[in-house]
């Protein structure tokens, strides 16, 4: 338990104190969808790396977050703190609603089910043209402010985005640790011993879900303020599959596995930009080299190839 | 305490049971047995809620529960184990326990992720109980081994230890001897009376005829889905029906 705050403590100091010594806006600018992605990984892998529920889905409420604040604060003159609330709410709201039947399927028919949601909703996005704008996307989107102090550059919202991911990620550390967490892990290892236990399986499967979505729907809302420009091309399904390959390379039910993840997808296109058009390809590749070679992905995979490294190097000399 | 009233069910065309109806006597170890194929599974299934009767009725504590799915009827203190033990692998003993005291404690996902002063000292108490079962069941030693790894006969006294973490009242085992070997029967024996003698009415399905006889105060024999005969086990080894169905005809 000591530890445990002591990692998160150190955590927030190199969150703090990252963007310091970097000059360039760029990097900062990297970061701060290092920190969207880590909200958006966090929330899926609440729910596939520990309840061990799939969803393909995630990008369906990462872009309703965006579309919702980005429609309501540009149409509407909606205040975009009032609109990130209702939003959320409204997006939780869904998720629940579809939640009890969806979750009712298991493995490839929950993918099918989600992946289902996903697409439905990047359609919506790109004809509903009077209102989000269609392909072209929808502009001049407002940028968060505080009373007079406006989140306009990229270190204002390099601090703003972190302040959320580090929330999320210290809710999400409290939830895994605690009964509702065990409950979550026992339905990923046997969903039918959890129940006899007296787990409510389908509807805790159904409030992580919700969980999820809304944490999404919140990373929306951020990222369409702090671009003040959206399409649906940010939020079709390739993103749910970059999501789940953070999660799966990370490390699954890992909190801070989902971040690294963020981390090393966020950046790898940048360093791959030559790729960009197969960048689907190299995920591809990723996962199942990861599900191969470190099936508990880097977090949990590193240290144990280091374990075994170290002492066979102390063994030759 | 647990009444069986006409309970069948049938999978498809297949009558797996018919007409099967029982009592288990509260404070009482009773046992179910039958060669294989006799459908005590299936009945054991039913009794726990994993599939509803095709007719008949579960009561339990005069309660109808026939159509009650499992957590409910563990919230009203029946509770199960099973006969390929069904562990939570990935996490300890120590919390696979934890996950037994589930309906002992109320915190949801706004404590939990608030870390609430209530929760954390509900998180003590469960944590504190936990330990309190394993020393029940003789795994202390375990508590920070994955479920997992642990050994056949392990995972069964872990299996048991979690199970009685939710305080049932009628604890339903399913072949809790398959699998251990003799040593580790005895020791079985002893743990079942001790559970029996903490006030919880026991009923189980077994193959393990000595453990039967030794343990039991009623056993109910089933044979191709039917109720074959019931009695004490005295009356069950004089049994001419029971002796055909296991020996079959002189």
């Amino acid at each position: 338990m000591k530890s445990d705050k002591l990692k998160f403590l150190v955590f927030c100091l190199v969150v703090f104190a990252l963007p310091l010594p970097l000059s360039t806006g760029y990097l900062t600018n990297v970061l701060i969808f290092v920190g969207i992605n880590s909200m958006l990984a966090l929330g899926l892998n609440l729910l596939l790396g520990y309840a061990g529920q799939i969803s393909l889905g995630q990008a369906a409420f990462f872009g309703l977050g965006a579309y919702g604040s980005g429609v309501l604060t540009t149409q509407y003159a909606f205040d975009p703190w009032l609109s990130m609330v209702l939003v959320a709410l409204v997006v939780a709201g869904f998720a629940f609603a579809i939640g009890f039947p969806v979750l009712r399927l298991k493995g490839h028919y929950l993918a099918m089910a989600t992946l289902g949601v996903g697409v439905i909703a990047h359609i919506a996005f790109n004809e509903t043209v009077d209102l989000t704008g269609g392909p072209s996307g929808l502009s001049g989107i407002p940028n968060l402010s505080i009373g007079s102090f406006s989140f306009d550059s990229d270190l204002k919202n390099y601090y703003l985005v972190w302040s959320f991911a580090l929330a999320v990620i210290l809710l999400s550390l409290n939830l895994v640790n605690s009964r509702y967490g065990r409950a979550l892990r026992a339905i990923h290892d046997s969903e039918v011993a959890a129940r006899v236990m007296g787990v409510n399986a389908r509807l805790m499967k159904v409030q992580v879900f919700t969980l999820s979505a809304l944490i999404s729907a919140i990373a929306g809302s951020l990222y369409c303020h702090v671009m003040t420009f959206i399409s649906p091309t940010s939020f079709g399904f390739n993103i749910s599959v970059e999501l789940l390959t953070m999660v799966v390379i990370g490390g699954l039910g890992s909190v801070y596995g989902s971040i690294l993840g963020a981390l090393l997808l966020t950046l790898l296109p940048e360093l791959l930009r030559t790729f960009q058009d197969y960048d689907i390809v190299v995920y591809g590749l990723l996962l199942v080299c990861m599900t191969i070679y470190l099936p508990g992905g880097m977090v949990r995979g590193i240290p144990a190839l280091l374990r075994r490294l170290v002492p066979a190097r102390s063994g030759n000399a | 305490m647990l009444r069986l009233e006409g309970i069948g069910k049938r999978f498809g065309g297949l009558t797996a049971l018919q007409g099967i109806g029982f009592t288990v006597a509260k404070g009482s170890i009773t046992g179910i047995i039958g060669p294989n194929g006799a459908g005590k599974t299936t009945l054991f299934n039913i009794a726990t809620g994993i599939y509803p009767p095709s007719e008949g009725k579960v009561l339990f504590e005069e309660t109808d529960i026939s159509q009650f799915p499992p957590e409910r009827r563990a919230q009203l203190g029946v509770v199960r184990t099973f006969q390929n033990i069904e562990l939570f692998g990935k996490m300890t003993v120590l919390e696979n326990v934890m996950v037994g005291l589930h309906t002992q404690s109320s915190s949801g996902l706004f404590a939990c992720s608030l870390r609430m002063p209530w929760q954390m000292k509900e998180e003590r108490r469960i944590r504190e109980k936990a330990k309190e079962w394993l020393e029940f069941a003789g795994i202390t030693d375990l508590a920070d081994v994955e479920a997992g790894t642990l050994p056949f006969g392990k995972g069964r006294l872990l299996e048991i230890a979690r199970a009685m973490a939710l305080e049932p009242k009628l604890l339903l085992m399913d072949e809790p001897a398959a699998g251990l070997n003799s040593r580790e029967t005895a020791e079985l024996a002893e743990l079942i009376k001790r559970i029996r003698d903490h006030g919880v009415t026991v009923a189980l399905v077994e193959h393990d005829m000595d453990l039967v006889m030794d343990i039991c105060d009623a056993l109910v024999v089933l044979n191709l889905g039917t109720m074959l005969a019931e009695g004490t086990p005295r009356e069950i080894q004089e049994n001419q029906a029971v002796i055909t169905a296991y020996l079959g005809e002189e």
